[in-house]
């Protein structure tokens, strides 16, 4: 599995494009999340890939050739910070409630609405945090889940910003001296 | 200066420096045909959209510049698929314009309603719909910006029919393309150039891998000082021809599947490969686990993507292909590799003397006999066209190319049809050139209706149609591992030289080696197009061939047989 963090245009279409990529490159897309950034104009992805080291340079360098995408960096090997969230209904009755109160303070996760028959609890943390917590709780009976898929940090001083609006581009200089 | 959004096209495609393009009206495009009425564009009219992409296609790969297509929506989009699905293969710079429906109704499956930027999307370098009268100049600039930079390829611009109707305020200076920031990739340290200064001059046996990219880097001149310093043994890929001159003695010629035999060997014997603007393409490596086992390997490339993507290499040096071996030049120190080039001389034996004129003429008109009349005919220094097939790799083995973008072929794709269409692009880019369209019979079949556009707009072509009988390269293919189980490949044809006659195309039949190089010459005199349609052995084969999936070295080699003397590969 391989993490890559993307800056894209925010704009209608790129998510489009991004997993349009990856299914022309044939590589499976394990997790993808998009959101805004402190720059309206800009949004940024994780994106959690099926693949090898020589996949996700591939994936990443056929990234940044769509005009969209700004940046495209594999953080697999490097220092990370990884968050996932989930919402998991479970089924409850007066019986258990609290057996499952204690697995979920373990778990540092929080009961975020109660229902005679349910509770709905709340986690983040990394995906196997999570997939932890499913385990337990799944002879209980999960009723239903949703989770918002993973995002990724570099810790510490390694930044990964988007390049600057006024940052002449390379990308876009033709090639040779034959441009008409 | 208030214009539509038809009338603002028309001015920057002028402005840009176009001056033809290649395409077929519809409802959606209407108004900018209208205003194509009124501008000095050159419209030549296709016979299908198809034939408009790949004539762009040729425009661009013989001029070095960018051409443009044109289609009105839904079925004229979708049939440009194919066109634009070869010059991604091939990285060719096209910009095809397509009409749209209103953008009120975009969404709603309206009539001739396609989603063709959702559809191109995997084939395109960049698309993009435009809604507005107002973004059609950025937008369009911005195409011919992105079609031609880095590695290019096709951009498609879909304009809704409201945008071309409605005005807006046209000022060039005011519609900059406005491109995505990106970040700036440095593009290898000093330690891998260094890394690769070390391995050219120490290795004993390098041999460089020219494709493409030369070509689309123009850095024919930097290429050549490179050679020269190093005296490097240079092999080409089928788009690398004519990047370095074929009358070189350090051009080995073709490598790959059905490249010489002593070439495929030389790869594999080399101790240090130089990959400059060349992709490691299927049909060139053969099985990746036993090739080139003996050999470091440094590719020089503008696409980060290409680096090892199928052969794993020890030095990769991303950039421009000219301005890297421009650095790289300078540093070269050892040049005497003498041994090596004897010792490939030496495997190339008499296999190299492929002139085949001078066997004897046993009545059997062989296709590689058309082709080396044509080379000698035109001094080797036509445009030739070719489709695809085995006339294709024939064309590659006996026409021997000095000049970068006189060989134009469907490469990646491989797409049948290509020639005739592509061969109209080209001879608009370059009017003063003699072009040849070298085709099958087959491939002819699929978009011999552009005959058409050649009388209509008097194109000055000559046709060669190497006319087997058969879908030849899938027969040949049949004939190896299909035990000569020949199904589907029989082609009935009609008669060329009389349907070129019902267009109004002179033409002419070929049957024996003695017409050959006469009719060449006739055609070569007319100042009209001419068509010759030339009767070869139905059963030839390409040799050598490199199956599918074997390693480089295996090749099948021509059998000893007195009817096929073609060329004495040994
Ligand atoms: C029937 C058939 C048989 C074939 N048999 C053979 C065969 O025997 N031998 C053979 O060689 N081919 C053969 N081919 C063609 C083959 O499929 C490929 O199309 C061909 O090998 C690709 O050549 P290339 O890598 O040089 O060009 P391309 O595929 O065009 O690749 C060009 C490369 O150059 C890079 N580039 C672009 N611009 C620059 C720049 N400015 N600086 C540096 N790099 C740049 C690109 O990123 C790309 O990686 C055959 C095709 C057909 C249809
Ligand atoms: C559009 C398309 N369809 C099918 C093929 C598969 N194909 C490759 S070569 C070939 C035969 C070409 O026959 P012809 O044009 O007569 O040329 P020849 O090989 O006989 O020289 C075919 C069918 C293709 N390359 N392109
Ligand atoms: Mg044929």
């Amino acid at each position: 599995m391989q993490t890559l963090v993307a800056y894209v245009e925010n704009k209608p279409g790129v998510l489009n494009r991004v997993s349009s990529l990856a299914r022309r490159l044939a590589i499976n897309i394990d997790s993808l999340t998009v959101g805004p950034t402190e720059n309206e104009e800009i949004a940024r992805m994780t994106i959690v890939a099926h693949t090898d080291e020589r996949g996700a340079h591939r994936l990443e360098a056929s990234l940044e050739k769509l005009v969209d995408v700004l940046l495209a960096e594999n953080i697999s090997s490097r220092a990370v910070l990884e968050r996932d969230l989930a919402l998991i209904k479970v089924a409850a009755d007066q019986q258990n409630r609290p057996h499952l109160m204690e697995l979920i303070k373990v778990f540092r996760a929080r009961v975020v609405d109660v229902a005679p028959e349910s509770l709905i609890i709340e986690v983040s943390g990394t995906v196997d945090k999570i997939d932890g917590l499913l385990e337990v709780l799944r002879p209980f009976g999960v009723l239903e889940m949703a989770r918002t898929g993973r995002i990724a940090m570099t810790r510490g001083g390694d930044l990964l910003q988007p390049p600057l609006p006024d940052a002449e581009s390379s990308t876009f200089e033709p090639a040779g001296s034959n441009a008409k | 200066m208030k214009l539509t959004g038809a009338e603002i096209l028309c001015e920057v495609l002028t402005r840009l420096g176009v001056r033809e393009i290649f395409g077929y009206p519809g409802g959606a495009i209407l108004p900018v045909y209208d205003a194509l009425g009124k501008s000095k564009l050159h419209h030549i009219l296709v016979r299908h959209e198809q034939g408009a992409t790949h004539m762009a296609d040729g425009y661009a790969r013989a001029s070095g510049g960018i051409g443009v297509a044109m289609a009105t929506s839904g079925p004229g989009a979708t049939n440009m698929v194919t066109g634009i699905a070869t010059a991604m293969l091939d990285s060719s710079p096209v910009v095809c314009i397509t009409g749209q429906v209103s953008s009120k109704v975009l969404g709603s499956d309206a009539f001739q309603e396609i989603d063709i930027t959702g559809i191109t999307m995997p084939i395109t370098k960049h698309n993009v719909v435009v809604t507005r009268a107002e973004d059609v100049a950025r937008t369009v600039r911005e195409a011919f910006v992105i079609a031609k930079s880095g590695r290019p390829g096709p951009v498609l611009v879909d304009i809704t029919k409201d945008a071309q109707q409605a005005s807006a305020e046209f000022d060039w200076d005011a519609c900059r393309p406005k491109l995505p920031p990106k970040r700036v990739r440095k593009n290898h340290d000093q330690a891998e150039f260094d890394r690769a200064v070390e391995l050219l001059n120490t290795a004993k046996r390098p041999l460089v891998l020219a494709g493409h990219g030369i070509t689309v880097s123009g850095a024919i001149g930097a290429f050549e000082q490179f050679i020269r310093a190093g005296n490097y043994p240079v092999a080409m890929t089928l788009l690398g021809i004519g990047c370095f001159p074929a009358k070189d003695p350090l051009n080995l010629g073709m490598m790959g599947m059905h490249g010489e035999a002593w070439v495929n060997h030389a790869i594999q014997e080399a101790d240090l490969l130089i990959a400059v603007g060349m992709r490691f393409d299927d049909r060139v490596t053969g099985d990746l686990r036993t090739y080139a086992r003996n050999a470091r390997k440094i590719h020089i490339e503008i696409d980060r993507a290409e680096i090892n993507k199928n052969v794993k290499v020890d030095v990769a040096l991303v950039g421009d292909a000219r301005e890297v071996l421009e650095h790289l030049t300078p540093h070269i120190e050892t040049r005497d590799h003498s041994a090596w080039i004897g010792h490939i001389n030496e495997i190339k034996g008499d296999s190299a003397v492929r002139d085949i004129q001078s066997l004897p003429d046993t009545g059997h008109l062989y296709a590689a006999h058309v082709i080396n009349d044509l080379w000698k005919e035109t001094h080797g220094e036509a445009i030739v066209v070719t489709d695809v097939g085995q006339h294709q790799m024939w064309e590659a083995q006996y026409y021997h190319h000095n000049r970068p973008r006189t060989l134009i072929t469907s490469g990646g794709l491989g797409t049948m049809g290509f020639a005739l269409p592509a061969g109209i692009g080209a001879k608009f880019a370059k009017p003063d050139s003699e072009v040849w369209v070298v085709v099958g019979d087959g491939g002819f079949q699929m978009t011999m209706s552009e005959l058409a556009t050649i009388v209509q707009e008097k194109v000055n072509l000559k046709i060669a149609i190497i006319n087997n009988g058969y879908l030849g390269m899938v027969r040949q293919w049949q004939e190896f591992f299909y035990d000569k189980r020949y199904v589907a490949t029989p082609l009935v044809a009609p008669d060329f030289a009389a349907l070129a006659n019902a267009f109004g195309i002179r033409a002419e039949r070929i049957t024996t080696r003695a017409e050959v190089a006469p009719g060449i010459r006739t055609a070569r005199e007319a100042a009209e197009t001419v068509l010759l349609d030339f009767r070869v052995e139905q059963e030839d084969s390409v040799y050598p061939m490199v199956p599918a999936g074997a390693s480089l070295n295996d090749m099948i080699r021509r059998p000893h047989s007195p009817l096929v003397e073609t060329a004495s590969d040994v």
